[in-house]
C-alpha cells in the first residue's frame, strides 16, 4: 500500500498549485478555482491522516470532511454570486480593472 | 509507491496545472473536473466510499456545473483574452506558492509519520456514518443546514438583478 507521506506529498503540492493560481490569475472565476482546490487538498490530508491514524474505527475524519465539503458548497454558491454581482456592475471579471477602491 | 497511485496523482497534478494555466475558461472548467474526479478516485483508494462518491456528487455535479454557469452568465467563455492572464506580479504568487509547497515537503518528509504503515481496512459503512451523524454529530449536522440555507438564500439575493429605483 502507499505509504502516508505520498498522500501528503500529493495534497501539498495540490495546495501550492491552488494558491499560485488563486495569487496570479486575473479572472475572478479562476481566482475562486485555485481556492477550491486549495479546500480539496485539506480533505485529501483529513482522509489520509485517517485512514493512516492509530484508530480509522472512529470516524472523525470522514465526519469532519463531510462538514468541511458542506462548507465548501456554501462558499462557492456565494463567491460566485458575487462574481456576477461584480460582472453586472463593472462588466468585467478581470480583478486588475476593479480597483475602484485603490488609494 | 503504487501504479494506480502513481497514475492517478500524475492525472490529479497535470489536471489541476492546466486548470489553473489554461487561456480559455471554459477549458479550466473542465480541467477542474478532472481534478476532481482524480481525488475522488484517491479517496475510494484510502476506502473511504461515502466521502468518494460526495466528492463525485458535491463538486462534478455541483460546484463544476456552478462554475460553467458563472463562466457563461459573465461571458467569460465566449473569447479568449487577448492580454496577459495573469497579473503583472505575477513572480511574486508563484514564489509565495514554491515557497509553500517546499516548507509542507520538507516539514512532511522530516517528520514521524513517514515511518507510519496503514492498519486494517476500517469498517466504513454508510449505516455506521448515518449513525454517527444522528448521535455524536447531530448539532454540527443541524448547524451546517442552517449555514447552507442562510448560504442560498443569501448568494439569491446577491445574484439578483438590482431593482432600478423609479424616476
Amino acid at each position: 500500500m502507499t505509504p502516508l507521506h505520498h498522500y501528503l506529498i500529493l495534497s501539498a503540492l495540490l495546495f501550492a498549485i491552488g494558491l499560485a493560481g488563486a495569487l496570479t490569475r486575473r479572472n475572478a472565476i479562476l481566482v475562486l478555482i485555485g481556492i477550491e482546490l486549495m479546500l480539496n487538498a485539506a480533505n485529501l490530508n483529513f482522509i489520509a491522516f485517517w485512514r493512516y491514524g492509530p484508530k480509522p474505527e472512529q470516524l472523525t475524519g470522514i465526519m469532519f470532511v463531510i462538514f468541511s465539503i458542506g462548507i465548501a458548497a456554501a462558499e462557492a454558491a456565494v463567491g460566485l454570486a458575487l462574481i456576477i454581482a461584480i460582472y453586472r456592475h463593472y462588466k468585467t471579471t478581470n480583478l486588475d480593472q476593479v480597483d475602484s477602491m485603490r488609494g | 509507491m503504487t501504479w494506480p497511485f502513481a497514475i492517478i496523482a500524475t492525472l490529479t497534478c497535470a489536471s489541476a496545472i492546466a486548470a489553473m494555466s489554461l487561456r480559455n475558461l471554459v477549458h479550466c472548467a473542465l480541467c477542474l473536473t478532472m481534478t476532481f474526479a482524480g481525488l475522488a478516485a484517491l479517496y475510494l483508494q484510502l476506502s473511504a466510499q461515502f466521502v468518494g462518491l460526495a466528492q463525485i456528487l458535491i463538486y462534478i455535479g455541483a460546484v463544476a456545473i456552478l462554475v460553467v454557469f458563472a463562466i457563461l452568465l459573465t461571458h467569460g467563455g465566449e473569447e479568449t483574452p487577448r492580454g496577459a492572464i495573469v497579473s503583472s506580479s505575477w513572480w511574486i504568487g508563484v514564489g509565495i506558492a514554491v515557497a509553500a509547497f517546499a516548507s509542507l515537503a520538507a516539514a512532511v518528509l522530516s517528520s514521524v509519520v513517514v515511518k507510519r504503515t496503514a492498519t486494517a481496512s476500517p469498517d466504513v459503512a454508510v449505516k455506521r456514518i448515518g449513525e454517527k451523524l444522528m448521535n455524536d454529530y447531530v448539532l454540527p449536522l443541524e448547524v451546517i443546514g442552517l449555514l447552507l440555507t442562510a448560504a442560498l438564500i443569501g448568494a439569491v439575493i446577491i445574484a439578483m438583478q438590482e431593482r432600478r429605483p423609479k424616476p
